[in-house]
């Protein structure tokens, strides 16, 4: 395996994202799978922000998600024909969400936090599924369409142009993915690696670890919503299964299999699992079987994820 | 109103029956091997698919006897080929492939037994209700009760008076120290585990005759489960049953006067346990 330099990788990355609605075409994709591709992968880095780099184990995010789904779809149904609008309440929703949740479940730990989180993401789901004359219940909440975004000086057409979409939210990728990287690199990021690899002993050095993963919490849930507002524009649809407790776990597995440890791992795992399952549910009737399988297969066999297997064959 | 109250309230004391029978099956596979373990709707599924199928041959009193015993075996095969790699992993992996389980479950019952309600007869001595005024009252809702009174005064029977019992609730509180003395703890875990779903399977067959068997009669049960486990606290099985009959009653009660809320008013007690009794009501200080 050749040693590859980060910065080489990184810069590589950004090219592949920034080229990626032209290069698509060639591999037999189209723009809204790479869409698709980069909003799940954002939804997964955050994720991971909590997973991989706290160390701690939400099952939960797709409430956070989804409250950006349907703060999306509802304000511009009924507030303000304005995409900039909608994002704000999506993300202003999963925020304050996340702050009082993150509250009342920061002091717990492994398993009895993931519990508390699946159960707590059902709350959103039931919601939005009983509450129908507003919310369209089951079937979901249509009958609005994204509005393109008046600048002043210029227009952006994200309704009409495909590229101009996929540009929009490789933007807003950008912004949250430099943020987490920065944050990362500061000394709250070290903070919380060293929280994920000994708790006690962070918290005998004077770290005070449940706000620690309270703000690492609030932060990735935040930007999960930021993609789920995003995921709305996409689909012009808001999807009660968008906020179902089997959303949380297609997160977690686009991170486990790109690999938790990785920074980029998420985007790679979200790459393969949104292919795969836009080939599978186009071939077969029961592709929820394939893609069980699928999970059970990356946690027996590949529980390091690609980028893991990739960085341990590179260090022999 | 009072008839209105007392019905919804029984009603929703029989579905709490039922949360606590499936989520005792989950507290004591969380408690012994720390697994929680998703696909436990699917085996109570498969609980119900196994009884519809055995009906045609040995009636429904032989059905309610072997279906449960044999989702048992289908989850000691599950424990034995996947379930056992990931002890001692993070119990991200354990979660991710139950998850995945509870897929192949759902979409695997679907496949074979097709996703609408199949119709699954309960027996006409337990269909007759017992009285004019109180219509809701029927056997099949005093059997159910009386039966899962019966299950749990067992379950902690076995688990305070039988060598087994004794070495699941040792295992529960230091595995390692079961283990150094002599004690196989991957039987243990197995059988534990079958135990587990064993509960499952009951709920399974009961569940078809009360609410109609489909393949998502499992999914469906499994969230206020966990619900039920958080509320009584984790770690006690007791915690777990009352957690259970509670929130069952509570959804039953909300059920009168603002239906739409059945579902959140249980998350709602799930946020105030967690504010003022962050253990849960029953659950121990500092175990988890």
């Amino acid at each position: 395996m050749i040693k590859i330099d980060k910065r080489a990788a990184s810069a590589l990355i950004w090219l592949l994202l920034l080229t990626m609605p032209y290069w698509l075409v060639w591999v037999h994709g189209y723009t809204a799978l790479g869409t698709r591709v980069m909003v799940l992968s954002l939804a997964a880095m955050s994720l991971n922000f909590l997973l991989g780099f706290t160390g701690v184990l939400s099952f939960g995010h797709a409430a956070y998600f989804g409250l950006g789904v349907y703060g999306m779809g509802l304000t511009i149904k009924y507030l303000l024909p304005s995409t900039l609008a909608g994002m704000a309440v999506g993300v202003l929703a999963g925020f304050v969400a996340a702050a009082i949740i993150g509250a009342l479940i920061v002091r717990l730990r492994g398993v009895y936090f993931a519990m508390v989180t699946i159960a707590f993401g059902q709350v959103f789901y039931f919601i939005a599924y009983r509450w129908n004359n507003v919310t369209g219940g089951d079937d979901g909440l249509s009958g609005w369409r994204r509005v393109p975004i008046d600048l002043g000086f210029t227009r952006v057409d994200i309704l009409g142009n495909d590229k101009a979409l996929y540009y929009l939210v490789l933007l807003c990728f950008a912004v949250a993915v430099t943020i987490m990287w920065a944050l990362l690199g500061s000394p709250f990021g070290r903070t919380l690696l060293a929280i994920r690899e000994n708790e006690r002993r962070a918290r005998f050095l004077g770290i005070p670890v449940d706000r620690h993963i309270w703000l690492s919490w609030v932060i990735s849930c935040t930007f999960c919503s930021l993609a789920g507002t995003l995921y709305a524009l996409l689909n012009n649809f808001a999807d009660p299964h968008d906020l179902r407790w089997d959303q949380s776990g297609d997160f977690v597995i686009m991170a486990v299999l790109g690999g938790m440890r990785s920074f980029w791992g998420p985007l790679i795992g979200a790459a393969i699992f949104v292919v795969l399952q836009d080939y599978v549910s186009s071939q077969t009737q029961n592709w929820m079987s394939i893609i069980g399988l699928f999970f059970v297969l990356v946690v027996l066999f590949f529980p390091r994820g690609v980028l893991g297997i990739l960085r341990r064959e590179s260090a022999r | 109103m009072t008839q209105l109250i007392l019905f919804n309230l029984l009603n929703g004391l029989i579905i709490g029956a039922f949360y606590a029978l499936m989520a005792l099956g989950l507290s004591l596979i969380l408690n012994l091997s720390g697994v929680i373990n998703f696909a436990h709707g699917g085996f109570l599924a498969l609980g119900g698919y196994f009884a519809f199928m055995l009906i045609p041959y040995i009636g429904f009193w032989g059905a309610l006897l072997v279906a449960p015993v044999l989702v048992a075996a289908v989850g000691l095969v599950v424990e034995r080929l996947f379930i056992r790699r990931l002890y001692g992993r993070d119990p991200l992996y354990s979660l991710l492939l139950t998850f995945g389980l509870a897929f192949i479950f759902e979409d695997g019952t679907r496949f074979i037994w097709g996703a609408s309600t199949l119709p699954f007869a309960v027996p006409n001595v337990l269909q007759t209700p017992l009285s004019l005024n109180f219509f809701f009252l029927t056997g099949y809702r005093l059997f159910m009760v009386a039966l899962v009174c019966v299950v749990v005064v067992g379950l902690f029977l076995i688990l305070n008076r039988t060598r087994l019992g004794m070495r699941i609730r040792a295992g529960t509180s230091d595995l390692e120290t079961v283990s150094v003395l002599g004690v196989n703890v991957r039987i243990l875990r197995n059988l534990n585990f079958g135990l587990g779903t064993y509960m499952a399977g009951l709920a399974g067959v009961l569940a078809a005759g009360m609410l109609g068997l489909q393949p998502t009669i499992g999914s469906a049960l499994i969230m206020p489960s966990f619900v039920a486990i958080i509320i009584g606290g984790l770690g006690s099985l007791p915690g777990t049953l009352l957690g259970g009959l509670l929130i069952g009653a509570a959804s039953g009660m909300v059920t009168v006067f603002y239906p739409s809320a059945s579902e959140a008013v249980i998350y709602a007690m799930m946020g105030l346990v967690l504010l003022i009794r962050p253990r849960g009501l029953l659950g121990e200080e500092g175990r988890f």
